[in-house]
C-alpha cells in the first residue's frame, strides 16, 4: 500500500516536473502578458507617459466611440468572409487537382506551395512594388486601362485578396490533401460500385469525411484573417480614404500613430480577444454538431 | 507524505515563479517615464572616448551619417547611428521611453518635439544653450518647438525646407523662362499645365502626395503662410482651414488634379516615392523637400513656396535633437551637440554637402556663395514657419487623419464638407 502509494506520488512529481517547462513558457509569454493587457486596458496609459493609474471603463468607452471601430468591424468581418471563402475553396480545388502523385502533379504542388515560404511582410512587399502606379511593371497597362490597384476601395480589397490567395492558397492545399489521403480508398470504390458519380462521392463521400480538416482549415483562416494586419499596413495604409482599416491596424494606429494610447489599444485587443473567442467557440460548436 | 509535500513544493515553486515574473514585468511597465534633469557640463562638454547612441529616422539618414562620421573622426567619443524607418520612429522612441532605454541623443520630427518634450523625454539643456555666442542665430522655429516654459531642450539637427522646384529642361520645351519662378500659386498651376500640355510621354506638370498628411503639410502649408493666413490658431488648437485663402489654396489643387496636369499615382502616394516622379525627371515643377536638392540629377530652379497672392514661404521642417531624459553620458552628448552647432559641423560638413545650415550667421558662407540656389534656400528659411500643436501628429501627419480626409474630400471630390473637415480637425487638435 505504502509502495503503491509512493510510485503514485512519484508520478504526480514527475507529470509536474513534465509540465513545469511548458507551464512556465505559457506563463511567460501567454498569461503575463494577458494579464498586463488586462491592467493596462483599464489603465490611463500614453505611449510616452507610461502608466498613469487605473480609469476603468474609461478606455472601453473610448475604444467603441473610435470614428473607425465600426467601420473596421465591418471591413475586418468582410474580409474575413471573403478571404475565408476563396482560400478555403482554392485550397481545396487545388488539393483535388494535385490529389494523386504524377510528376507534373508534384511539379504543380511544389508551385502552389512556394509562396508559402515567404513571410507575410516579404510577399506584402513585393506586392506593393508589383501594384505601384509609379514603378511597378505593370503600371503602363493599369494606367492605359485608367485603373489603379489600390485607387479605389474595391480595388485596394481586391488587390489586398490577391496577395492573400497567392501566399495562403498552397498552405490551405496542403491541409487539404492531408484530409483527401486520410479517406481510406476502400470507402469510395463501395460508393463507385454502388454506382455514385463523381459529383455523388465528392458530395457524400468526400466532404463529410472532410469535416475535421475543413474545421481546421476555417478555424485557421477565420482567426488569421481577423488578425489580418501586415498586408494593409504595408500595401494600403488603411487607404484609400480610411476604407481598409482592419481591426488590428487599428489597435496599432491608436497605440503608434497619432492617439499613441495604449490605454484605449489595449481595450481595443481585449474587446478584439472576446470577439474571436467566441467567434472560434461558435464556429467549433457548429461542425461538431454537423457531425452529430 | 514526502511526495505530496514534494507536489505542494512544485506547486509552490511554479506559483512562486508566476508570481515573480508578473513583479518584474508589472514593475518594468508602471514606472513612469521618469523625469527630465539638466545637462551643466561646461561650455564644451567631455570628449573623454565615451560611446554615445544617436538614433534618427530615415529621411534624413545622409546629413546624419554626414555629421557622424565627421564628429567619430575629430572626436574621441564616438557615436554609434541608429537609422529607423520613419513610420516606426515613434513606436519605438515610445517602447524605448517606456522601458527607460532611450539612447543618449534622439532627433525628432520637429512636428513632434513639442509633445515629446512634454512628456520629458529630452534633459532641459538650457544652461548650454544660453551660454552660445550665437544663440540668436539659431533657427528660431526649430528652438521654439524644443522650448517649454522658457528651458530649451532641443536644437536644431538637420533643416528640411518645401521649396518650390522646376526641371529647367521642361519649362524650356513648355516655352516657360527656365530662370524664372512662378510667383503665385496661379502660376505655379500655369506652368504645371504648360508642361502636361506638352503631352509628353510619362511627363505631368506636377505631383503630390495626396494620401500622406505629412507631404501635404509640408509643401501645402507655406501657401497660406505666404499669403499671411494661418492653418490653425496661435495655441495649435483650432484649425483654421475655412478661410477663403485655404478654399483658393484647395481649389487650386482641386482644378490641377481635374484638369489631368498631377502625376496620377499622387492621388494613391502613401509617402515613400512621393519625390520619385520629380526626382526621374517626369516631373515639370513640385513642391519639394530641399534636402533632396544634392541628390537631384539634373538642372532645378529653386524658389520659395508661393501664396495665392504671391509672396513665399516654406516649412521649417526636418528634426531637432536634444539629450535622451536615459542618458546617463549626457556631458559627452552635449560635446556632439555643441559641436554639431559649431561653424565646422555646420559649414564643413552640411554646407559643403548642399545642405541647409540652421544657423542664420552661417547662411551667406563660402560653399552657399557657390550656389545661390542655396542662398534662396537659407533666406526663405527666414520667412518660414514651424508649426506647433500638441496633437499635430494626431491631426495631420497620422494614416487616418482628419486633415487627410479634408484635403482628400476637397481635392478629390467637391468639397462640400470642409466645414464639417475643419471640425474634425479641431476636435483633434483640441484634445
Amino acid at each position: 500500500m505504502v509502495k503503491k502509494r509512493s510510485r503514485r506520488d512519484g508520478n504526480a512529481l514527475m507529470g509536474w516536473l513534465y509540465a513545469t517547462p511548458t507551464a512556465v513558457f505559457v506563463a511567460l509569454l501567454f498569461a503575463l502578458p494577458l494579464l498586463l493587457v488586462l491592467k493596462m486596458s483599464a489603465s490611463r496609459w500614453p505611449l510616452l507617459g507610461g502608466d498613469k493609474g487605473l480609469n476603468f471603463p474609461d478606455n472601453y468607452a473610448k475604444a467603441v466611440q473610435n470614428r473607425f471601430f465600426a467601420d473596421s468591424l465591418i471591413f475586418t468581418l468582410k474580409y474575413t468572409i471573403l478571404a475565408t471563402i476563396l482560400l478555403i475553396g482554392l485550397g481545396l480545388g487545388l488539393a483535388l487537382l494535385v490529389q494523386e502523385s504524377s510528376r507534373w502533379r508534384n511539379l504543380l504542388r511544389a508551385s502552389f506551395l512556394i509562396p508559402s515560404a515567404l513571410g507575410l511582410a516579404s510577399a506584402s512587399l513585393l506586392f506593393y512594388v508589383l501594384y505601384s502606379p509609379l514603378a511597378g511593371p505593370l503600371a503602363p497597362v493599369m494606367q492605359r486601362l485608367g485603373l489603379s490597384f489600390l485607387g479605389t476601395p474595391n480595388m485596394a480589397l481586391g488587390s489586398t485578396l490577391f496577395l492573400i490567395v497567392w501566399r495562403y492558397a498552397g498552405f490551405y492545399m496542403v491541409l487539404m490533401l492531408v484530409g483527401l489521403q486520410g479517406i481510406p480508398a476502400q470507402v469510395h470504390e463501395a460508393a463507385l460500385i454502388d454506382g455514385a458519380s463523381r459529383w455523388q462521392q465528392f458530395r457524400r463521400v468526400t466532404l463529410p469525411l472532410l469535416r475535421p480538416t475543413l474545421a481546421l482549415s476555417t478555424v485557421l483562416c477565420v482567426t488569421g484573417s481577423l488578425l489580418a494586419f501586415e498586408q494593409f499596413y504595408i500595401l494600403t495604409k488603411g487607404g484609400p480614404d480610411n476604407s481598409t482599416i482592419s481591426v488590428v491596424q487599428l489597435i496599432y494606429t491608436v497605440a503608434f500613430q497619432g492617439q499613441n494610447d495604449l490605454g484605449v489599444a489595449a481595450a481595443l485587443s481585449v474587446i478584439g480577444l472576446l470577439a474571436l473567442i467566441v467567434i472560434n467557440v461558435a464556429q467549433l460548436r457548429a461542425f461538431r454538431s454537423e457531425g452529430s | 507524505m514526502k511526495g505530496i509535500a514534494s507536489l505542494r513544493g512544485g506547486r509552490r515553486a511554479v506559483t512562486a515563479v508566476l508570481a515573480a515574473g508578473l513583479a518584474v514585468v508589472l514593475a518594468a511597465c508602471g514606472s513612469n517615464a521618469g523625469t527630465s534633469d539638466t545637462v551643466q557640463a561646461g561650455p564644451d562638454g567631455v570628449d573623454d572616448g565615451s560611446e554615445l547612441t544617436l538614433w534618427t529616422r530615415a529621411p534624413l539618414e545622409k546629413q546624419a551619417n554626414l555629421l557622424v562620421e565627421a564628429y567619430n573622426a575629430s572626436h574621441k567619443n564616438k557615436v554609434k547611428l541608429t537609422v529607423v524607418p520613419n513610420d516606426d520612429y515613434v513606436a519605438k522612441v515610445g517602447a524605448a521611453a517606456g522601458a527607460g532605454s532611450l539612447p543618449d541623443l534622439f532627433a525628432a520630427d520637429i512636428v513632434y518635439v513639442p509633445n515629446w518634450v512634454k512628456q520629458g523625454l529630452f534633459k532641459d539643456i538650457s544652461a548650454n544653450v544660453n551660454a552660445l555666442s550665437f544663440k540668436d542665430s539659431i533657427n528660431k522655429g526649430h528652438l521654439a518647438a524644443g522650448t517649454d516654459g522658457g528651458k530649451n531642450y532641443v536644437l536644431p539637427f538637420v533643416l528640411d525646407l518645401s521649396m518650390l522646384f522646376w526641371n529647367k529642361a521642361l519649362f524650356k520645351d513648355a516655352g516657360l523662362d527656365p530662370e524664372k519662378a512662378p510667383a503665385t500659386l496661379a502660376e505655379f498651376a500655369a506652368a504645371a499645365k504648360a508642361v502636361q500640355g506638352l503631352h509628353k510621354d510619362g511627363v505631368y506638370g506636377t505631383a503630390t502626395g495626396l494620401n500622406c498628411g505629412g507631404c501635404m503639410v509640408f509643401t501645402w502649408f507655406p501657401s497660406f503662410w505666404a499669403d499671411s493666413q494661418d492653418v490653425m490658431s496661435p495655441d495649435g488648437k483650432k484649425s483654421l482651414l475655412t478661410s477663403d485663402t485655404s478654399k483658393k489654396v484647395l481649389g487650386t489643387w482641386q482644378d490641377l488634379w481635374k484638369s489631368g496636369a498631377v502625376l496620377p499615382s499622387s492621388k494613391d502616394e502613401a509617402g515613400p516615392t512621393w519625390t520619385a516622379g520629380f526626382t526621374q525627371g517626369k516631373v515639370g515643377l513640385m513642391f519639394y523637400p530641399a534636402t533632396l536638392l544634392s541628390s537631384t540629377p539634373f538642372d532645378v530652379g529653386v524658389a520659395g513656396i508661393p501664396g495665392v497672392n504671391g509672396g513665399a514661404s516654406t516649412f521649417v521642417g526636418g528634426d531637432g535633437i536634444g539629450v535622451s531624459k536615459d542618458s546617463k553620458k549626457a556631458n559627452q552628448a552635449w560635446n556632439f551637440l555643441n559641436w554639431m552647432m559649431s561653424e565646422k559641423a555646420q559649414v564643413d560638413v552640411l554646407a559643403k554637402n548642399n545642405d541647409v545650415v540652421s544657423r542664420s550667421d552661417l547662411a551667406n558662407n563660402s560653399f552657399a556663395a557657390k550656389d545661390p540656389r542655396l542662398v534662396t534656400i537659407n533666406k526663405v528659411a527666414g520667412n518660414g514657419k514651424t508649426p506647433v500643436a500638441l496633437n499635430f501628429q494626431q491631426a495631420y501627419n497620422a494614416t487616418n487623419s482628419p486633415w487627410l480626409t479634408l484635403v482628400r474630400n476637397y481635392v478629390l471630390g467637391d468639397g462640400a464638407d470642409l466645414q464639417k473637415n475643419n471640425d474634425q480637425v479641431t476636435a483633434v487638435l483640441a484634445q
